[in-house]
């Protein structure tokens, strides 16, 4: 038995808060509170960006493989979700039941993927593997790109039902909340554990009896599994599937959110793709017009400077002195009871863009070419 | 026959520019061993400069700005945004590469518009060429990146620089201690891959006369994709990479039942490639240690 | 109960020409201390990876309690009962030390929460939990990490995070522990300790252990008997202290 008192209610904090966000305004709009389109808009779209970040927080965070295609498989969430629910129309109407089936059998194609995708995972590391997540989503978009008008929509794009605005930021939020319980949930056990040890070290975890092909596996699978959710929650939020949409930069937005938010770090994770999002929301209602593209300008230089004060070896003493990442620290995590399982936060550096095995430039060089003696006789 | 002999030279054509973007990844990659993914907007830098330089008139002397501007900008980006943290995670630099690709296509945006702009370079008009139409500016296109492909062979093999080049790409620290610069080496890969862009902005224009901020994106992945074919590190690899996926991309396109789906072929090889060779058809493998 | 705990017959790779091991038979009887000597490059480390199934061997088998582990997988070799710590020290660094523990007792027969039981909380997520907790802190306490059991692995010192490594692969539960040079970079103090850490380990934990060291000194005080190796094939083996007498021995490594 469980005692209860031996639940830290600091390490369930993140439940707590979006629990409390979705019930206050959950229940505004069920005793028949209204809000603004653009807000309730704003609402949808933090929480798909959230569950994205999580998902993706898995595999590069966690497992510490770098995927470039997360928004491929938001994508075949989107259509294949979209178009269930398109079908289920006719026969059950745009209700919760057809949102429902969208987003099992979305998130159950996307984690199919996920397996697919999966396999290159055990053989590939590092960049190379990143080009070629790059490429699974790029493939995916082309795919549904050329696709007839009849099926999904080709470049036209799939209409999907119109779910009942006022009510769908309370599924997203209540789909955040059940991916942050699963991955959270995962990450806190012995298979978690599993992932974080395989992304450390993968020749020890492999010698400490670790099937590292199952969880590599299990890792995408469940990460694919939840962007494919992501994808049918946006094809209700935005009523049509583009898949241009879905190309790299979409992706790579969704890599910045994990990795501004810290490597490994969930919390870190949600905050960042909220912020983000919010963010970007804000400036483009800001700037309008002329002063538009001001706002990929602003995330350009602010995503560099960022980047650059959390990394620069010389600016190393600088950011010890004002450390703003311990005050976020400080107030997420639980200084008292170190103890009890948490996230495993990383470096920056675990996260192999380069890989073991040495690339070398090379034309066929002979030995006595490099011959270092040569190298410096000629400086003299 | 002769569909598939002017399919051919397109596709060689094609493939020498992706060629051309795919060696500056490589480079750049062997070299400072970075994703710069900034590169591929580097040809639409390039572009534009060629489009505003164009007014002088001179063909040739916008060709020659372009490719000084991008050297001055490549180093300049290398300075500003990567070699701060040099040392530092390669996520890092990944992610504020990406940050650098936004800029410099907002930047673009800001100044020119989103709507893309009309320049013609030169006109050049058919020939008939082993009995076939072909474009001129195919055949010019093949003949430039031959010679720039021979000459940076040639470079990196002959020059005391290209031979300090490669002692960087093997080992940056024993090349510290053998008295090698690599700082300047990494400054000087980084200008020799933003010419080389400037030159593929060029044959872009060449092409097809028209300029748009994101004229780089697509072309960049796809030359990105080359140099992981060849075996990214690999000058050989990077023009082997590249010739056959132009080649493949203009087959695809010239056969209407899957004409649509040409990007998704490419990126499909890439796949299968790698699951082949994990390491590309020319990329090294070191096995690590245990 | 086979008469010996490991045996390796004919054990052989070559790695293009290169023959990094040949013909290379190991008895070793149980609760031994075995050790595997040799000049550098002679094909130590290689014999481990051979044994632990990084490297699948070109010829020859090895049986581990009779049984023939031969072309497992490196998992699959962990759970029938090899485990191993590395030349250089392989730790996950940038977990806690219990959980670097926690990981090594990941396959407990005995832990059969599955990832459905970890995702829906089931009671059997927190009792396998608690009693990998509890476990690991036991072999940390044998270890005297427990103080430190919840720092960062790479903030432990050199000496610690050795220990820890043995730590982790005990708890995995082995009949056959391999330590890769356990003793490198210890100046004489420490490796008096680890002689003793490693004699209990054998008590207190029935073990069988494999070793390869370079300290004649630490090879010739804890092992009963030695295999030595040089350019991949044995040279000698036997009781400890005839076989270092050896003159084959004596001049492999003196050269000559």
């Amino acid at each position: 038995m469980i005692k209860f008192k031996s639940i830290k209610w600091n390490h369930y904090i993140n439940y707590v808060v979006i629990g409390l966000f979705t019930l206050i305004f959950g229940i505004i709009a069920l005793c028949g509170g209204r809000f603004d389109n653009s807000m309730l808009f704003l609402f949808e779209k933090i929480a798909i960006s959230v569950i994205l970040a999580l998902s993706l927080s898995l595999v590069v965070g966690f497992l510490g493989e770098l995927s470039l295609g997360h928004a491929g498989f938001m994508c075949v969430g989107a259509y294949i979700g979209g178009k269930l629910a398109v079908l289920l129309e006719p026969v059950i109407g745009d209700g919760v039941l057809s949102l429902i089936l969208g987003l099992i059998v979305g998130g159950l194609a996307a984690a199919i993927c996920g397996v697919i995708i999966g396999i290159p995972a055990l053989r590939l590391r590092g960049d190379y593997l990143a080009i070629v997540t790059l490429a699974f989503g790029e493939i995916v978009k082309s795919l549904f790109q050329n696709t007839s008008s009849e099926s999904f929509g080709g470049a036209l794009g799939l209409e999907t039902p119109r779910f009942n605005k006022n009510y769908l930021f309370i599924f997203a939020f209540l789909l955040v909340l059940l991916t942050l319980a699963v991955i959270q949930n995962f990450i806190r056990s012995r298979h978690g554990r599993a992932v974080t040890a395989i992304r450390d070290n993968e020749i020890a975890a492999r010698a400490c009896g670790i099937n590292v092909t199952k969880y590599k596996l299990l890792a995408f699978t469940i990460s694919a599994f939840f962007a494919g959710i992501a994808g049918v929650l946006y094809s209700f939020s935005n009523y049509t599937v583009q898949s241009a949409k879905f190309g790299y930069n979409y992706s790579i937005e969704i890599l910045v959110m994990v990795v501004l938010g810290g490597m490994g770090s969930i919390n870190g994770s949600i905050i960042a793709a909220a912020l983000i999002t919010f963010l970007n929301t804000k400036l483009a209602t800001v700037l309008t017009g002329d002063l538009a593209v001001l706002q990929n300008l602003l995330y350009a230089v602010i995503l560099i400077i960022i980047v650059i004060y959390n990394n620069a070896p010389a600016l190393k003493r600088f950011r010890e002195k004002y450390n703003f990442s311990a005050l976020f620290d400080r107030l997420l995590k639980h200084r008292k009871d170190p103890e009890h399982p948490t996230d495993d936060r990383a470096k920056w550096d675990v996260v192999p863009t380069k890989i073991e095995m040495n690339e070398v430039l090379s034309v066929d060089v002979k030995a006595q070419n490099l011959d270092p003696n040569r190298e410096k006789g000629g400086k003299r | 026959m002769e569909v598939i002999l002017s399919t051919l030279i397109n596709g060689l054509s094609l493939g020498g520019i992706y060629a051309m973007i795919a060696l500056g990844y490589t480079m750049v990659y062997g070299i400072a061993k970075m994703l710069n993914f900034a590169h591929g907007d580097i040809i639409m830098v390039g572009g534009y400069v060629i489009y505003v330089s164009m007014a002088l008139g001179n063909p040739l002397l916008a060709i020659l700005f372009a490719v000084v501007f991008c050297v001055l900008l490549g180093m300049t980006i290398e300075k500003i945004a990567y070699k701060p943290l040099r040392g530092a995670s390669p996520l890092a630099v990944l992610i504020t590469a990406i940050g650098v690709s936004y800029l410099l296509q907002s930047l673009a945006q800001i100044i020119f518009g989103s709507a893309s702009k009309m320049v013609t370079v030169y006109e050049f008009g058919m020939v008939q060429f082993l009995g076939v139409n072909v474009q001129v500016s195919a055949l010019v296109t093949l003949g430039i990146t031959v010679v720039v492909m021979i000459a940076l062979t040639l470079f990196v093999k002959c020059t005391r620089l290209g031979r300090a080049m490669i002692a960087v790409s093997e080992d940056k620290g024993a090349a510290q201690l053998m008295g090698i610069n690599v700082n300047g080496i990494i400054t000087v890969t980084f200008a020799i891959g933003s010419a080389l862009a400037a030159l593929a902005g060029l044959f872009y224009l060449l092409k097809a006369p028209s300029i748009s901020n994101t004229l780089g994106a697509m072309p960049g992945i796809k030359a990105f994709t080359a140099a992981v074919i060849g075996g990214i590190g690999s000058i050989p690899g990077a023009m082997l990479g590249g010739i056959l996926l132009g080649v493949v991309e203009c087959i695809s396109y010239k056969i209407t039942a899957i004409a649509p789906y040409t990007d998704a072929i490419e990126f499909s090889i890439l796949i299968i490639i790698l699951l082949v060779r994990p390491t590309g058809f020319l990329g090294k493998k070191r096995r690590e240690k245990v | 109960m086979a008469d010996y705990i490991l045996e390796t017959k004919n054990l052989g790779i070559s790695f293009g020409g290169l023959k990094a091991a040949q013909d290379v038979n190991i008895r070793i009887k149980k609760n031994q201390i075995y050790g595997l000597i040799g000049p550098n490059g002679a094909g130590k480390t290689t014999i481990f990876n051979l044994l632990t199934g990084v490297y699948k061997p070109t010829t020859g088998t090895f049986f581990l309690d009779g049984e023939n582990l031969c072309g497992l997988s490196q998992d699959k070799i962990n759970h029938k009962g090899i485990a191993r710590t590395f030349q250089n020290i392989r730790l996950f660094n940038n977990m806690t030390v219990i959980r670097n523990v926690m990981v090594g007792l990941h396959s407990q027969p005995d832990n059969p929460s599955t990832v459905w039981d970890a995702i829906f909380r089931f009671p059997r997520h927190f009792r396998a939990e608690r009693l990998m907790r509890e476990r690991a802190k036991e072999l940390l306490r044998i270890f005297d990490l427990e103080e430190e059991r919840n720092n960062l692995a790479c903030n432990l010192p050199y000496g610690k995070q050795r220990k820890l490594e043995i730590a982790r692969a005990l708890a995995t539960e082995p009949k056959l522990l391999l330590l890769d040079e356990p003793a490198a970079g210890m100046n004489p103090h420490e490796t008096e300790d680890l002689e003793k850490t490693i004699r209990f380990i054998r008590d207190h934990f029935d073990m069988t252990i494999l070793l390869i060291e370079h300290d004649m000194k630490f090879v010739s005080g804890l092992c009963d008997s030695i295999t030595v190796l040089n350019f991949g094939t044995v040279l000698a083996e036997g009781k400890t202290k005839e076989t270092l007498r050896d003159p084959e021995v004596i001049r492999a490594y003196i050269g000559g």
